[in-house]
């Protein structure tokens, strides 16, 4: 995995990974941006050109307050608006767990941008393994803390099969790391031994062009 | 829209305003509108508040939808009731910050708020224009207050802002002076009007033309078409609002009895409603006026005039940024016409915001104190204005 700096350490430790990843200048779109934290950062910080898309009224609305520029809507619908490399940076921020055509997605994204940005949380985590052996339930955890039938996280991916994934679509990854932190936490570290056992997220550079 | 303007007591007002008039297109050189017919001279009631600072670069034009007037915010004198209609949003420290902003809001010809309609007086009869005067479109009412812009001085305008027929106007000047728009705030609007509301449309004009002191349209010495007009505002009132608004204003309670009355009176309060807001529309209101301005928001096209049938060509001129917003329970103009415009933008690679507000206040909501309005467009227009000040 890539020796990544984290940027920034007031947001969410994920985020400020992703923000480590991305140019100066260019231009982004956060898909599911909640309350517009990263975009917020990325334009201040980075000088980028932001914009997101937020399904929760409350949230869109607060970022549009606070500036940025915001569509309330649905992220599988309205990728399919964008002209083709409308942006360099596509960002999928702890989504794909809820997205019910990954790949569709994922297309859409390479699409619309030059490079995509995954992060979502791993369930092959030990403690999610070690839950379901134990306790013979389906796990929750401090990532993924709901019961099977009130989550929103319709998909199970772990670091391993998001990989696999990637490659049976026809992309590349180009940058990935594995990360241990709780879900809101500012704070967290790079695993880099036994990722797919020791990380709660993974995060990931795709894209169509070489590794 | 509605006539209920909420006073706002806590917050702050503009103060004293003053209704001004511009008059252009003097003959000669009378101003040509679309339909080709030539209206001149043509007067504009505008009025402004705030400062226009040095560089020109702070206005912001708001737009009024189809009953209102150019006193968008602020008293013409101490002792007035109420202030201008967008007075909750338009004001110092308010949603546009006169602080910051120069607002100018200017009645759209075809009115009777004291620009040039049709019961202005026709320089050639020296009577009033009533069915003489031109059909006039959404487009010529932004031909005349590009007019107004130059008049003033200003050359680039930070916002076109407005809600309704107001938001075609806004939609028009993108398409029409692209040059001249930096950013535009469309609220509750649609770039064509569906069948459902030029049904609407056409049952009001024709409770005014079945209304015999119409008269075709030659009342202005005589009794007026009152009853024809109330009508149709009464049609009106019940597409701004939405069936949740109403069960919640009305239900089917009755107006200031027990029972029914077993007679034709206003029973239920919503019947009471309708009847005082009509009553109280045409003391105000120009029954051809009214005709005139729901014809040209039926025939506005975006797509047609600006995009030859195609809504993303129709914006491919315009490179403002956009803050497009709905309203859940606007049934007049839904969210599926706001969120069509959206499409065409992206489309066209341009800067769009887009919120659908939830609120139950039907079509109306645009108009009523929003604390979610306020901050959108507040922080939106804080946003260009701050991106126009770094270039």
């Amino acid at each position: 995995m890539s020796t990544t700096k984290p940027e920034n350490n007031k947001m969410r430790f994920d985020l400020q990974i992703i923000a480590s990843w991305i140019e100066p200048g260019s231009r982004v779109i956060d898909l599911g941006c909640g309350e517009g934290d990263l975009l917020k950062f990325l334009m201040h910080h980075k000088g980028v050109t932001g914009n997101g898309i937020e399904h929760n009224e409350s949230k869109a609305a607060q970022c549009i307050e606070k500036g940025l520029s915001v569509l309330q809507g649905d992220i599988n619908e309205e990728v399919l608006d964008y002209p083709e490399n409308s942006f360099d940076y596509v960002i999928l921020s702890q989504t794909l767990q809820q997205v019910y055509e990954p790949d569709t997605l994922i297309r859409s994204m390479l699409r619309i941008g030059r490079k995509g940005i995954v992060s979502f949380p791993n369930f092959s985590h030990w403690a999610c393994r070690l839950q379901l052996l134990l306790s013979g339930y389906a796990p929750v955890t401090q990532q993924l803390p709901y019961e099977w039938y009130n989550t929103p996280n319709i998909r199970v991916i772990t670091i391993k099969d998001f990989k696999k994934f990637i490659h049976r679509v026809g992309f590349n990854i180009l940058k990935g790391v594995a990360i241990n932190t709780q879900s809101e936490n500012r704070f967290g570290k790079i695993i880099d031994v036994l990722p797919n056992l020791r990380a709660t997220y993974g995060i990931f550079l795709i894209g169509n062009g070489p590794v | 829209m509605s006539e209920y303007i909420e006073h706002d007591k806590d917050a702050n007002s503009v103060g004293i305003v003053e209704k001004k008039l511009y008059t252009f297109a003097e003959p000669p050189g009378e101003m040509v509108l679309e339909s080709g017919a030539r209206l001149g001279p043509v007067t504009l009631a505008y009025e402004t508040c705030g400062t226009l600072n040095a560089d020109r670069s702070n206005a912001i034009l708001v737009l009024h939808a189809l009953s209102g007037d150019s006193h968008v915010a602020g008293y013409y004198k101490t002792e007035d009731e109420k202030p201008g209609w967008w007075d909750n949003m338009v004001g110092p420290d308010k949603g546009i910050d006169t602080n910051k902003y120069f607002v100018v809001c200017s009645n759209i010809i075809g009115s009777c708020m004291g620009s040039t309609g049709p019961c202005s007086i026709n320089p050639k009869t020296v009577l009033p224009y009533g069915l003489d005067f031109p059909v006039v479109t959404i487009g010529d009412m932004v031909d005349a207050q590009k007019a107004l812009m130059d008049h003033l001085g200003i050359k680039k305008i930070l916002a076109v802002v407005g809600g309704s027929i107001g938001g075609m106007q806004v939609l028009e000047w993108c398409a029409r002076y692209p040059e001249m728009v930096t950013a535009a705030i469309p609220l509750a609007s649609t770039t064509r009007h569906s069948a459902l509301t030029i049904a609407f449309n056409e049952v009001a004009r024709q409770a005014i033309m079945a209304d015999p002191k119409w008269n075709n349209g030659e009342y202005y010495f005589g009794p007026k078409p009152d009853l024809g007009l109330a009508v149709a505002r009464m049609i009106g009132h019940i597409t701004y609002l939405s069936d949740e608004s109403m069960r919640h204003k009305f239900g089917r309670r009755l107006q200031d009895k027990s029972d029914f009355s077993f007679n034709f009176d206003a029973d239920f309060q919503v019947e009471s409603y309708l009847r005082y807001q009509g009553k109280k529309f045409v003391e105000r209101f120009d029954a051809n006026s009214f005709l005139y301005l729901t014809k040209a928001a039926d025939y506005y096209d975006l797509e047609k005039q600006h995009g030859d049938g195609s809504e993303v060509k129709a914006f491919s001129k315009t490179n403002a940024k956009f803050l497009v917003v709905s309203f859940t329970s606007d049934w007049l103009y839904p969210t599926y016409q706001s969120r069509a415009m959206v499409k065409a933008m992206k489309k066209n690679g341009l800067d769009v915001s887009f919120c659908e507000i939830e609120a139950e206040w039907g079509h109306d909501a645009f108009l009523l104190s929003n604390a979610r309005l306020f901050a959108l467009i507040r922080g939106f227009l804080e946003r260009v204005y701050n991106e126009t000040r770094k270039q």
